[in-house]
């Protein structure tokens, strides 16, 4: 490590004002500041500063992904051999997924970071560090068999009108990644939505189909905890739906591995458990009054199921708690989290073209954040001046 | 009334290098400086030059926006040198101080058969007038002004800051003296705060003339604005006074003797002090020959004051005017191979993502190391934590930000001051400055109300 230290000195001159790769500048940057904590000291203010900073707090995020993905993996395989019926072992099955899921996840990290280290190089900025997460956020809301060109022009479109064209890291509006899966969504949604995308290589090899639970549902069919005659279709047990053995985009089958993600997330106090909370019972609040006036497939289906299906704890857990596009005061993020879960459930109920109503109501509730923010914080100045009055009078 | 006042958000940061409770001294530099850069706002006009000779108490500058507010030379001595830096601003006035000291006499007399104006020439002329601070703002007080309230914090809760109570034990009569004084600059309350689990010392057990409130919990507790946050909030176009214990215990000194004499006790704290102890010496002191020969290492910060708020000083330099404690900590110049990805069981951090909260009684020996670089905001919700008033911190460091007068005062920046800031601006992951936001905050409304 005094090595890599030296070389980095050694090239260091390169870089600075007057070096021939000034132009890198930020470049450099990125890189020695990834594999040092640089030995900068405090100037001004406080002489000393907690230990935590934005590499390590986004790294706990990717982290807590980490299950969701090696999880997403192994399924991308299981899903494909349960339909050809082939007999194969634990590692073939998540070699397979394996296989199918690094690329799309090394297409979204390198085209999304050339962009942030261009950008930021243009700016003359740091390198923020908060692509390391949508990075991963975006493989893991994508079906397994998008073509990679989609990954790629769905990650630029995350960090130029995601995310850039706000200003950069902290200043962006809308989530980045679910820009990314609005935006495959209606720009290419056959490659997105329907029967022949969510089990990998069902387009292609004869026999192989795979509508999720949410299509089914939507299509008049409940085929969770019953059996079904249909040809084609697969039941599956409530069981079966909360470990994620079941078709959907890579990373949010599992509940149980987004809820150990959630654990970290939570533990940490990375993510706050205020929103993740809160949609869950607005969630279930929807889900609740939709079993009571159930009359279709969807409406019926008990509230809680409604939390292991589709993206619901995906989004939840990952998406809904980004502090920069989420409500920011203690009291908005109730108010927040609470109408992401409710409007989830009621997109998805109610509108079956877009069984994935999380993704619309998360991005829908980040626009709303700014407003529910200003209100929380406008109780507190009428509190002020109501005390200034009561003081006059 | 008196009240009970539970701070809930805060946290107390452990460092080694505590004072032991028993008092060294006292101790005399060669040399004591006054520096103007100590008073927020004040821009001086010398009275003296090089070579004169003053006693304790000459006037050795005034404002320039107030010609009655003097400050004066804390020993009698020689001038040495008038130090100027770019600009020529005038950065300390050095005095090479007497073997023992002589004093101006400004006379001996009870201020409870005072009436204001003569209590308030008599601080002014004598040069404790500076010690009397006004928020909002953080500023010395205006001595046209009647504040509606005068608030004492009677305990610092700052790490390794030095116990008030064990200092002020035996100083009844001056601080007793002190609060007479106070007693005639308003109409209003004068307020002392103690700590529930710190105890009371007998000064401020007996004093008489104050209302006083018990406060518990981790810090900020201790800041003065907390307290009058909770105590009686300043609303747009108040005023309230607030002072120092032991700058309380030099005005009541000079009541009762006729003498401005700032002697004070400080406390040498910090992981790299060989022997952290109490010293009793005099504000301005050079701290050279006490930290001389009493370092653990030589890399190290010398900080007058405190490791939120305190100011960098040289090796030899000087205390503070305001500071009652130095503490010496490591500077931090090696970086750390992939340091954000370590557990790094050794540092310490309020956040849950490293593993010091499993330890909370561990004492930490923290460095300098900023443990990061600037970033945009990103995280949210941290500030909250650590700001125990009913604020929004983030929002309205934001409002500073963009210069918006009217946000600003709707979102308190009247009831604030830059150290409460400090805790929010240790925890930031995005690594702000916001000490030095909220100061040019309160300076942006300084310029465009008036203090």
């Amino acid at each position: 490590m005094k090595a890599i230290q030296k070389i980095f000195d050694n090239i260091k001159p390169n870089f600075q004002k007057g070096g021939k790769l000034e132009k890198l500048h930020s470049v450099y940057d990125g890189f020695y500041t990834f594999m040092f904590v640089p030995a900068e000291v405090t100037k001004s203010g406080t002489h000393v500063r907690d230990t935590i900073d934005m590499k390590r707090t986004m790294i706990i995020v990717v982290l807590a992904m980490v299950p969701a993905l090696l999880f997403g993996m192994w399924n991308v395989g299981y899903q494909h051999f349960v339909q050809t019926g082939a007999d194969v072992s634990f590692m073939e099955t998540f070699m397979f997924g394996a296989i199918r899921v690094l690329p799309i996840v090394v297409v979204s990290y390198g085209v999304g970071l050339a962009i942030e280290f261009a950008v930021a190089q243009m700016k003359g900025h740091p390198i923020n560090e908060g692509y390391l997460v949508s990075g991963m956020l975006i493989p893991l809301v994508l079906p397994v068999d998008i073509p990679l060109w989609m990954v790629a022009a769905a990650s630029a479109f995350a960090v130029i009108i995601g995310k850039e064209v706000f200003g950069g890291s902290g200043m962006n509006l809308l989530n980045p990644a679910l820009t990314a899966r609005a935006f495959l969504f209606f720009a290419y949604p056959t490659y997105m939505s329907g029967n022949r995308v969510w089990v990998a290589d069902s387009g292609t090899v004869d026999g192989v189909t795979g509508e999720t639970i949410l299509g089914s549902l939507a299509a008049g069919t409940n085929v969770v905890g019953t059996a079904v005659e249909e040809a084609g279709m697969r039941s599956y047990s409530v069981m079966d739906t909360f470990l994620g053995f079941i078709p959907g985009s890579i990373g949010e089958t599992s509940t149980l591995a987004i809820i150990i993600g959630a654990a970290i997330l939570i533990l940490t106090g990375i993510g706050s458990w205020r929103i993740m909370l809160s949609a869950l019972i607005g969630g279930a609040v929807m889900g609740f009054i939709f079993n009571a006036f159930a009359v279709n497939a969807l409406m019926s289906l008990p509230w809680w199921q409604h939390m292991f299906l589709g993206g619901f704890a995906f989004g939840v857990v990952f998406m809904a708690t980004d502090p920069v596009s989420a409500a920011q005061t203690i009291k908005g993020k109730w108010i927040y989290g609470f109408l992401v879960g409710f409007f989830a459930i009621m997109i998805r109920v109610f509108n079956p073209a877009y069984p994935e109503g999380i993704m619309l109501a998360i991005l829908l509730m980040n626009v709303f954040a700014p407003l529910i923010d200003h209100y929380v914080v406008e109780g507190n100045v009428k509190k002020r001046l109501k005390r200034l009055n009561s003081v006059k009078a | 009334m008196s009240k009970d006042i539970r701070i809930k958000r805060g946290v107390d940061i452990k460092l080694k290098g505590r004072a032991s409770n028993e008092i060294t001294g006292p101790f005399r530099s060669e040399t004591f400086a006054l520096k103007p850069s100590d008073f927020h706002g004040v821009i001086p006009k010398l009275l003296v030059k090089e070579g004169d000779e003053v006693k304790a108490g000459t006037p050795i500058f005034y404002s320039s926006a107030s010609e009655r507010v003097m400050f004066s030379s804390p020993v009698s001595g020689e001038i040495a040198s008038i130090q100027r830096g770019a600009k020529r601003v005038i950065e300390r006035i050095v005095i090479l101080a007497d073997k023992e000291d002589r004093f101006e006499d400004f006379g001996a007399v009870d201020p409870s058969g005072m009436n204001r104006e003569a209590v308030i020439e008599k601080m002014l002329s004598a040069g404790v007038w500076p010690f009397i601070r006004q928020r909002p703002y953080n500023v010395i007080a205006l001595p046209d002004d009647t504040p509606k309230a005068i608030f004492i914090s009677g305990f610092d809760s700052n790490p390794l800051a030095p116990s008030l109570t064990l200092i002020t034990e035996g100083q009844e009569e001056d601080f007793q003296a002190g609060i007479d004084v106070l007693a005639k600059l308003t109409s209003g309350k004068i307020h002392l705060s103690v700590h529930k689990e710190l105890g009371e010392s007998n000064a401020y057990r007996n004093v008489k003339g104050v209302e006083k409130h018990t406060i518990s919990g981790p810090h900020p507790s201790g800041n003065v604005g907390v307290q009058i946050h909770y105590i009686d909030p300043i609303n747009k176009g108040e005023k309230v006074w607030f002072v120092a214990p032991q700058d309380l215990l030099i005005i009541g000194r000079l009541f009762r003797t006729g003498h401005y004499n700032p002697a004070i006790t400080i406390a040498l704290t910090g992981s790299e002090v060989k022997e952290p102890r109490y010293v009793r010496t005099t504000k301005g002191v050079c701290v050279a020959a006490l930290l001389h020969n009493g370092l653990v290492q030589d890399n190290v910060r010398v900080i007058s004051g405190n490791v939120f708020t305190g100011g960098k000083i040289p090796v030899d330099g000087y205390l503070r005017a305001y500071d009652q404690q130095i503490t010496v900590i490591p500077e931090e110049n090696e970086p750390e191979f992939f340091g954000w990805a370590l557990p790094r069981m050794h540092k310490f951090s309020l956040s849950k993502a490293y593993f010091s909260w499993l330890t909370p009684n561990k004492e930490y020996r923290l460095t300098t190391s900023a443990n990061g670089e600037k970033r945009a905001f990103v995280v949210t919700g941290e500030y909250e934590k650590v700001f125990p008033m009913d604020i929004y911190p983030a929002q309205l460091v934001k409002s500073v930000l963009m210069n918006d007068i009217e946000a600003m005062e709707n979102l308190g920046i009247y009831e604030v001051s830059e150290e409460d800031f400090a805790l929010a601006e240790f925890s930031c992951t995005s690594k702000m400055e916001l000490q030095k936001i909220v100061r040019e905050g309160m300076d942006m409304m300084i310029t465009e109300m008036g203090v």
